[in-house]
């Protein structure tokens, strides 16, 4: 699970030209300066790394059953999805 | 400045094959969006669509046209024999070398495109049929149009995405105003209801899966359509000397570019384009009694649209009337102006206010009178369309009440 956290805050920090020393799991999107069309751009690229599907909708982020309220909770539902969707 | 009147109306959209049937849909609030129906459309996350049903080409064009008219094209030789029609203007002599057509689209041949594709690389195809470019060019449409009715004068097709059809009405409206040409043919199409069209929408993450409910808090998205609108602009006087109807007439455009994001919406550009058409018909905002909003069904979309007219308006915003009847047909991208504009002749011909349907809950952020789920009588004598495309391109269209 490690693995996972240190790819998905490579993936943020890429996104928002940070070095991934400066993302840590409390940071935000908004702390990190990543718009949403950076984080639809994101959720991408972690789809395509772990081959899974994001239920994500840029209208309704916060109603979105992927939670997105920070790199911590970002990591966990990615977690979650990857033991399901390899199931 | 020469007057520009409107002669003649066409439509295809899954709301109706004609301007009679879609009017009749929106009057009573019907939903013409449902389940899309395609190849592959099981690959989809995204499954709905205003998709046209029942509309079956073999039976309007021979085998010939067929293998040339992709259904963007189709549609728009449909809606433009509709409006040609109504009008009963014929092309010929020095009217036909003067008289031209006005289209926009955002895509053209999009699922011309995604069958051709398909047949060389996931099929392994080497070779597709010798039409495949005249079809999927964005101004096939309107050379056929010209084509199938001997329009002879200044004919191109406009793309800016979600406001093309817009962009393309302006520019006609600006031709027959200022005396270039006395008839111009002009809306938009669109068909990109095919697995291509929609998974790359489908990308962007801003699609609804279940409904498009423009300015309700709990708004999800937009929903995607087909068809296509076509209108006859004409100059005025032309029009009275053959004693033909007129429908509305059109007084005014303005266009703005945000030049700031590639798909969030300004307030700045979109309120500059409505306050200078305001400007360009030469009438105060409180004339104004519909908007027929650009309302996609977006969070972003919708609170930006509502703030500009708020700003343009002042209090005279909470007195106007705006709805989006994209809520019905679905988001026509670069046909979608054209068939909107439907609802603002509707508006200022019959006193019918289109409703904005499936508003469920009050958004602050939306507070105008929105006419929700039930279409109005009202007295209307000026109304709006807005557009505003992806890439902050905007255009507003005037009309006026003859």
């Amino acid at each position: 699970m490690t693995d996972i956290k240190d790819r998905v805050i490579q993936i943020i920090a890429e996104q928002a030209v940070l070095d991934p020393s400066d993302v840590t799991l409390a940071s935000t999107l908004d702390s990190l300066g990543i718009d949403s069309l950076g984080l639809v751009e994101a959720i991408f690229a972690i789809e395509e790394a772990f081959d899974i599907s994001i239920p994500f909708n840029a209208n309704e982020p916060e109603n979105s059953e992927f939670d997105i309220a920070s790199v911590a909770s970002i990591v966990a539902g990615i977690e979650k999805l990857v033991v399901e969707q390899r199931a | 400045m020469k007057r520009v009147v409107i002669t003649g109306a066409g439509t295809i959209n899954a709301l109706g094959h004609n301007v009679a049937e879609t009017l009749v849909a929106m009057r009573s609030g019907t939903c013409g969006i449902g389940a899309l129906e395609f190849r592959d459309v099981e690959r989809l996350a995204i499954t709905i669509g205003g998709q046209v049903k029942g509309f079956e080409a073999e039976g309007h064009f021979n085998r010939q046209q067929m293998t040339l008219y992709d259904r963007f094209t189709q549609f728009t030789l449909m809606a433009a024999k509709e409006a040609i029609s109504q009008s009963g203007i014929e092309f010929s002599g020095a009217l036909a070398d003067r008289a031209g057509v006005v289209l926009g689209t955002a895509g053209g041949g999009v699922s011309t495109w995604d069958d051709n594709y398909r047949a060389v690389y996931e099929e392994g195809k080497n070779r597709v049929h010798p039409f495949v470019v005249p079809k999927l060019m964005n101004n096939a449409a309107c050379s056929h149009v010209s084509m199938e009715y001997n329009l002879r004068g200044p004919s191109f097709t406009v793309s800016t995405a979600c406001a093309s059809s817009n962009h393309a009405m302006a520019q006609a409206y600006q031709m027959v105003r200022s005396g270039m040409s006395p008839v111009m043919v002009t809306g938009g199409s669109e068909s990109m209801l095919c697995f291509g069209g929609i998974k790359a929408w489908e990308g962007l993450r801003v699609m609804s899966k279940d409904a498009c409910r423009p300015f309700s808090a709990n708004r999800n998205g937009m929903v995607q359509g087909e068809g296509a609108g076509i209108f006859v602009f004409e100059e005025y006087e032309h029009a009275r000397a053959r004693g033909a109807e007129i429908l509305v007439e059109v007084i005014g455009y303005a266009m703005s570019s945000d030049a700031a994001d590639i798909v969030m919406p300004s307030k700045q550009g979109a309120a500059r384009a409505i306050a200078g058409a305001l400007r360009d018909a030469q009438i105060s905002g409180d004339q104004v009694g519909y908007i027929n909003a650009h309302g996609t069904g977006t969070a972003a979309n919708d609170k930006t649209e509502c703030a500009a007219v708020a700003d343009v308006f002042g209090p005279h915003a909470d007195r106007l009337m705006m709805s989006s009847t994209k809520s019905m047909h679905g988001h026509l991208i670069g046909a979608t102006g054209a068939v909107e504009l439907l609802a603002c002749i509707m508006a200022l011909r019959d006193g019918v206010i289109a409703p904005t349907i499936g508003y469920e809950e009050f958004d602050p952020e939306c507070a105008l009178d929105i006419v929700p789920n039930e279409a109005r009588d009202a007295k209307v004598d000026v109304a709006l369309s807005n557009a505003f495309a992806f890439g902050g391109l905007n255009a507003v269209i005037a009309l006026k009440k003859v």
